[in-house]
C-alpha cells in the first residue's frame, strides 16, 4: 500500500531576474535558473540530505519550499494542497507546518530580542490565542527539550556560545509543533565538538516527535550521518537521488563519485591522492549553463551526446540523471587525472 | 519507571529554577558609555543646562519682559552682571533681566533641537526603514521623493515660508520638522537594506511573522543605535539652524527669545561695552554644542564598538 | 637544527572586558620541508599563534616569550627585519584570498611588485616570473589571466593565485590557516594536492592550521592539538590519530561523522570551550574531561613526553585513556548549558567565535 508522501515536489524552479552590471534600467533583466526542474519526495517522518557545492542552488531550493522566494512548478502538501503560489494568507496555515533553522546561528537570532521572546515568537503569531504565561511555560519545556536551562530564558543570544545559539534556533523552529523542518546547513557554522551535539539532537527530536527533516549541507560525512535519503544537486538540478546506503556504497553518477572521493577522511592511512577523482575547471556561470547535461564540462566521462541531450532522472528508488550511469573506471580516473595534469 | 519519575523530578527541579537576568545590547552599552568620561562630561554638561533652563525662572530676581528702569539708557555702566540688583548676567540694552531671557532662550532653543530632532527620529526611522524593507518600485518611489525634497535649497524655503505667513513658533517647528528628516531616512534606508540580508529576519520571515510587525520589532530596534547616534547630532545641528534663522531675524519672535536672537542682539552691541549680552548666551550655546557632539561621539563608540 | 623554533610563546589580547588570553606558552619546532598541522576548535589560539610569528597581531595583541627562525630571534623584531623575513623567508596564507589581495590592482602588477622590491627584478622579467608561478599552481592560461584583477577569479583560482604570491620569493616556511575552510570539498581536495606537490617541489616547510582533522590527517606529517591556547598533544600523525593519548583528542576525533564509516549516535563531548579572559585555573579540559580527577581543577598539566616524538598535557593516567576508562560522569543531558555562569562580562573577543568554526578571529575588534 502507498502511503501519501508528506510533501512532493515536481519540477520546481527558481528563477532569479539578474540585471547586468552597467544595463540601462529598462533593458530586460537576464534570467538565472538557480533550481531548475528538481523532483522529490518526501515521507513522513523522513530524512532528506541535500548535498552539492555552493551555488548548486540547495539553499535557493530551502527558500523556494518555505515561501521565502518565489518559485514556480508543484509542491504538493500532504492535503493535496499545492504550496506553490499560494497567497502570502494561506501559506500561513502551513508556515507553521514547515519551519526552517538556519546556517548561522548567531546572525539568525535577533540581537536585541531575549532568548525567550525569539522563541514565542512562532507561537505568538501561529497560536496568537495563547495566554502570556502558557506561552512562556511552553518556551520553557522547549528550551529544557533542546538542552538549554529554562532558566536561560531573559538571556540575550550573545550571552551564548555558537552551538547554544543553534539550539535556540531549533527551539523556535519546534514550539510549533511543525511537520517538516528544513535545516540549512544546520552545523556547518560551528565547531566539530559542538557539531556533534546539534547533529544528535537533531537526530533524537525527530526520533521522538516524528518530523521529517530537509538537511541541507556541503559536508558529505554529516549528511551521510542524518540522512535517510540523499540528493544531489548541481547548478540546479538533480543528479542523482537514493537511500543513503546505496548512494554512498554504489555512487552512479560521475559527479558523485568524484564529490564522495574528496572527502577528507580523518586516517592518516587513508590516501586522499589515490582515491580522488579530480573534476576538469571551474563551476560554470548558471547565467548560461552547459546545453544537454549540465556537468559535461566536467566530466570524464562526456560524449558528444551529452551536449545534445538532457539525461531525465531515471530508476525506481535510486534515480540518476546521467547518460552513462555506473562507476568510473580506474582508466577513466587516470584519463581525468592526466587530463588535470596536462 | 523509577528513572523516569527522577528524570521527571530534576526537570521539575530545572523549571522552577530562579531565572537568570539577561545583559542586553543596550546594558552592555550604557556600561561602555559610562566609561567614556569625554562622555560623561558632555552628559552632565547637558544635564546642568537642562537644569538651568528648567529650573532657572526661579532664581531669577526678575522676569524676562520687565523693564528694569535704573538701568535704562545706561546699560554699560549699570547694567553689567552683579549680584546685588539681582541681574546675574547684566541685562540687555532695554534694561531686561540677562539671566531671565536666557533662561528662557535655553528652553526655547533646546525645545526647538528636540523636537526638529524627534520628528526627524520618528518621521525618519519609520520612513527609511519602509523603504528600505519593502524594497523594489517603492523603495524607488519613497526615496526618489526624498531626492527631490533635498533638492530643494531648504535655508530659502524655511525663510520663504516664515517671511509669507508669518513668524511663529509653529511655523518654525514644521520647517525645520520638514527638512530634518531627509538624512535620517536615508542613513536608516541604507541600514536596513543591510539588516534585511540577515538571517533572523529571514527567519522571522519564514516563521510568517507580517511585514509591519518585521520592521517594528526585528528592524527598527537593531536601527536605533544608529538612530540615536544620529539624533544626538541632529539636536545641535537644528539648533544651529534656529540659531542662524533667529540671527537673521526671522526666527522667534518678541517677547520670545532663543540663543540666536540672544546672540545677534549681544552681537550688535558688543562695540558699546556690554560684552556680557554676547558672552552668556554664547557660553550655553557653545556648551551645550560640544555637550552633544561629545554625547554623540560616546554613544557612537558604545554602540558600536568595532568601530574604534 | 630547526628552522622555526617557539618557545613560552604567550600572546595576550587587552580588551574592553579584560585580559584574553589567548595562547599560553607554547612550545614547538619545525624543522626545514616538514609539514605541521595545527589543529584546535575557534578560540583555541591557533591563528593568534601564527599572527604573532608573523609579527600580525592587531594593536591590543602582545605577544612574549622566544620566536627562533634560522637562528635569529624574531619576536617583536624591528618592522624592517619582519618584512624582510615576511616576504623572502615566511610566507603566509589566510581563509579568505582577498585578505592578501588588493582588489584594485592586477593580479600580474600586484606580483611583479613583490619579485622588483625584493629581488630587484626588472617590470618585464618580474612579469614573466609571475606568469610562471601561476604556471606552478595550474592555473589555466596562465599568461592570458595575469593581466586579470583578483575579483575576476572564482573561489578556488583565487587562493590558488594568493599561493602562487605567497610563493614567489620561495619561502623556506608556509604558513596556511585554514586554506580552504570556505572552498567547496572538490576544490578543497585540489588545493590540498597542490600544497603538497609545491612542498616537495620547492623543499619548504608548511605550518597548516585548520579545524578539520580530516584535512590534517591526509596532508601533515606531525600534529599539535590546541585547546584553551596550549598545546594539548603533540606526535606524528599516525600514532596520533590511532591512538590518541589526550582525553580532548580522543572526544574530538569520536566527534566526526565520518564518510567511510557507519555509525548511529556520534559520541559527544559536552560543554562549550572555556572563555578565555577567565581561563579555568587548572585544565582548560577539565569541565568537559569525562578522565578528569580531583586534581584537574586547580592543577595545570605540563606537557609531558610519554613516548618517542609524542607528548601530551593531561594527569590521566595513560592506560586508562586508552582503555577508555571514564572516571567522571558528566551531565547525562547532551548539554552545552554551561552558560556563563557568574553575572561578569563575557567579552566579545572570547564570545565572538566561541562554537563557531572556520570563522576569522576577531579578538581584534
Amino acid at each position: 500500500m502507498m502511503t501519501r508522501p508528506l510533501l512532493d515536489v515536481h519540477d520546481l524552479r527558481v528563477t532569479f531576474r539578474i540585471r547586468r552590471e552597467g544595463a540601462m534600467p529598462w533593458a530586460a533583466p537576464l534570467p538565472l535558473h538557480a533550481v531548475s526542474g528538481v523532483d522529490f519526495t518526501l515521507d513522513p517522518g523522513e530524512t532528506l540530505g541535500v548535498v552539492g557545492e555552493s551555488g548548486c542552488g540547495k539553499s535557493t531550493l530551502a527558500r523556494a519550499l518555505i515561501g521565502l522566494v518565489p518559485a514556480a512548478g508543484r509542491a504538493e502538501w500532504i492535503d493535496g494542497r499545492d504550496l506553490i503560489g499560494l497567497s502570502p494568507r494561506q501559506m500561513m496555515t502551513y508556515r507553521s507546518d514547515i519551519q526552517m533553522v538556519f546556517q548561522d546561528p548567531l546572525a539568525s537570532l535577533n540581537p536585541r530580542m531575549t532568548v525567550g521572546q525569539i522563541i514565542a515568537e512562532p507561537l505568538k503569531t501561529h497560536r496568537p490565542g495563547l495566554k502570556s504565561a502558557e506561552v512562556k511555560e511552553r518556551v520553557k519545556a522547549m528550551m529544557e527539550k533542546v538542552g538549554l536551562l529554562p532558566n536561560q530564558i531573559n538571556r540575550y543570544p550573545h550571552e551564548f556560545s555558537g552551538g547554544q545559539c543553534q539550539r535556540i534556533g531549533i527551539a523556535r523552529a519546534l514550539i510549533v509543533e511543525p511537520k517538516l523542518i528544513i535545516c540549512d546547513e544546520p552545523v556547518s557554522a560551528l565547531d566539530v565538538s559542538i557539531q556533534a551535539q546539534v547533529i544528535n539532537l537533531l537526530i533524537r527530536l525527530q526520533r521522538e516527535l516524528g518530523l521529517a527533516l530537509i538537511f541541507i549541507a556541503h559536508d558529505l560525512s554529516v549528511v551521510k550521518h542524518i540522512s535517510d535519503r540523499v540528493m544531489v544537486l548541481y547548478l540546479g538540478k538533480v543528479m542523482e537521488i537514493g537511500t543513503t546506503d546505496d548512494l554512498f556504497a554504489d555512487p552512479q553518477h560521475p559527479y558523485t563519485q568524484a564529490l564522495l572521493s574528496a572527502v577528507p577522511v580523518p586516517d592518516p592511512d587513508y590516501d586522499p591522492a589515490a582515491t580522488v577523482v579530480p573534476l576538469a575547471g571551474d563551476l560554470p556561470s548558471p547565467m548560461s549553463p552547459p546545453s544537454g547535461c549540465v556537468f559535461r564540462t566536467r566530466c570524464p566521462r562526456a560524449q558528444p551526446v551529452c551536449a545534445r541531450q538532457v539525461p531525465a532522472l531515471l530508476g525506481d528508488a535510486h534515480q540518476t540523471a546521467c547518460h552513462f550511469p555506473g562507476p568510473l573506471s580506474d582508466e577513466e580516473i587516470a584519463r581525468a587525472r592526466a587530463v588535470r595534469a596536462a | 519507571m523509577v528513572i523516569e519519575e527522577r528524570k521527571m523530578q530534576s526537570l521539575a527541579a530545572r523549571l522552577s529554577q530562579d531565572e537568570v537576568r539577561g545583559r542586553s545590547p543596550w546594558a552592555d552599552a550604557r556600561k561602555r558609555f559610562v566609561r567614556n568620561k569625554a562622555a560623561m562630561a558632555g552628559l552632565i554638561i547637558l544635564i546642568l543646562v537642562g537644569l538651568f533652563a528648567l529650573l532657572g525662572e526661579y532664581v531669577a530676581a526678575w522676569s524676562n519682559d520687565e523693564l528694569d528702569f535704573t538701568v535704562m539708557g545706561q546699560v554699560a555702566q549699570m547694567g553689567m552682571p552683579s549680584l546685588q540688583n539681582g541681574h546675574y548676567f547684566g541685562t540687555d540694552d532695554l534694561g531686561r533681566d540677562l539671566f531671565a531671557r536666557t533662561v528662557q532662550g535655553t528652553q526655547i532653543s533646546l525645545m526647538v533641537g528636540i523636537v526638529g530632532a524627534a520628528i526627524a527620529v520618528v518621521v525618519g526611522t519609520l520612513y527609511g526603514a519602509t523603504a528600505g524593507y519593502v524594497g523594489g518600485r517603492t523603495d524607488q518611489f519613497m526615496m526618489r521623493a526624498v531626492d527631490i525634497l533635498m533638492s530643494i535649497p531648504y535655508m530659502f524655503v524655511l525663510i520663504l515660508l516664515l517671511v509669507m505667513f508669518g513668524r511663529s513658533m509653529s511655523m518654525l517647528f514644521l520647517g525645520i520638522g520638514l527638512i530634518s528628516w531627509l538624512d535620517m531616512s536615508r542613513i536608516v534606508r541604507g541600514q536596513t537594506l543591510s539588516l534585511k540580508n540577515r538571517e533572523f529576519i529571514e527567519a522571522a520571515r519564514a516563521i510568517g511573522v507580517p511585514a509591519w510587525k518585521i520592521v517594528l520589532r526585528h528592524v527598527v530596534p537593531n536601527l536605533l543605535g544608529v538612530v540615536a547616534v544620529y539624533a544626538t547630532l541632529l539636536v545641535p545641528l537644528m539648533i544651529l539652524t534656529e540659531s542662524f534663522i533667529s540671527f537673521l531675524g526671522l526666527g522667534v519672535q518678541e517677547p520670545l527669545t532663543s540663543w540666536g536672537a540672544l546672540i545677534s542682539e549681544g552681537a550688535g552691541t558688543m562695540n558699546y561695552g556690554t560684552l556680557w549680552q554676547l558672552a552668556f548666551p554664547l557660553f550655553f550655546f557653545v556648551i551645550t554644542l560640544f555637550g552633544f557632539f561629545f554625547v554623540g561621539d560616546g554613544l557612537r563608540d558604545a554602540l558600536d564598538p568595532k568601530d574604534r | 637544527m630547526a628552522l622555526l623554533e617557539l618557545h613560552d610563546l604567550s600572546v595576550r589580547f587587552a580588551t574592553n572586558d579584560g585580559e584574553v588570553q589567548a595562547v599560553n606558552e607554547v612550545s614547538l619546532s619545525i624543522d626545514a620541508g616538514e609539514t605541521l598541522g595545527i589543529v584546535g576548535e575557534s578560540g583555541s589560539g591557533k591563528s593568534q599563534l601564527s599572527f604573532a610569528v608573523m609579527g600580525l597581531l592587531a594593536r591590543n595583541g602582545r605577544a612574549s616569550g622566544r620566536v627562533v627562525f634560522d637562528g635569529q630571534d624574531i619576536l617583536n623584531a624591528r618592522a624592517k627585519v619582519l618584512n624582510h623575513i615576511r616576504a623572502e623567508k615566511i610566507a603566509m596564507i589566510f581563509q579568505d584570498p582577498m585578505t592578501s589581495l588588493n582588489p584594485y590592482m592586477r593580479v600580474a602588477d600586484q606580483m611583479a611588485e613583490v619579485l622588483m622590491l625584493h629581488k630587484g627584478m626588472g617590470k618585464r622579467q618580474a612579469v614573466a616570473e609571475a606568469v610562471q608561478m601561476l604556471d606552478a599552481v595550474r592555473i589555466p592560461d596562465a599568461k592570458g589571466r595575469v593581466r586579470l584583477y583578483p575579483h575576476e577569479f572564482s573561489g578556488g583560482m583565487r587562493q590558488r593565485v594568493m599561493i602562487a604570491m605567497a610563493l614567489l620569493c620561495r619561502p623556506q616556511l608556509l604558513i596556511a590557516d585554514e586554506p580552504t575552510t570556505a572552498l567547496d570539498v572538490t576544490v578543497q581536495a585540489q588545493i590540498m594536492t597542490l600544497l603538497a606537490d609545491l612542498q616537495r617541489e620547492f623543499g619548504m616547510a608548511m605550518v597548516l592550521i585548520t579545524h578539520d582533522l580530516g584535512v590534517v590527517a591526509g596532508s601533515c606529517e606531525r600534529v599539535a592539538v590546541m585547546y584553551g591556547g596550549r598545546i594539548r598533544e603533540t606526535g606524528p600523525v599516525g600514532p596520533l590519530f590511532h591512538d590518541p593519548a589526550h582525553p580532548y583528542t580522543q572526544g574530538l576525533l569520536a566527534a566526526i561523522p565520518r564518510i567511510d564509516q557507519q555509525g548511529d549516535t556520534l559520541s559527544v563531548i559536552p560543554g562549550a570551550p572555556p572563555n578565555m579572559t577567565h581561563p579555568p585555573a587548572g585544565c582548560a579540559f577539565e569541565p568537559r574531561c569525562p578522565y578528569r580527577r580531583a586534581d584537574c581543577a586547580s592543577l595545570r598539566p605540563p606537557l609531558e613526553d610519554f613516548a618517542p616524538a609524542r607528548a601530551r598535557a593531561c594527569f590521566a593516567p595513560l592506560a586508562d585513556v586508552r582503555a577508555h576508562r571514564h572516571n567522571a560522569r558528566l551531565d547525562d543531558l547532551e548539554t552545552g548549558t554551561r552558560a556563563p555562569s557568574r553575572d561578569e562580562p563575557v567579552p566579545r573577543a572570547a564570545l565572538a567565535g566561541a562554537g563557531m568554526a572556520g570563522t576569522p578571529s576577531k579578538v581584534d575588534e
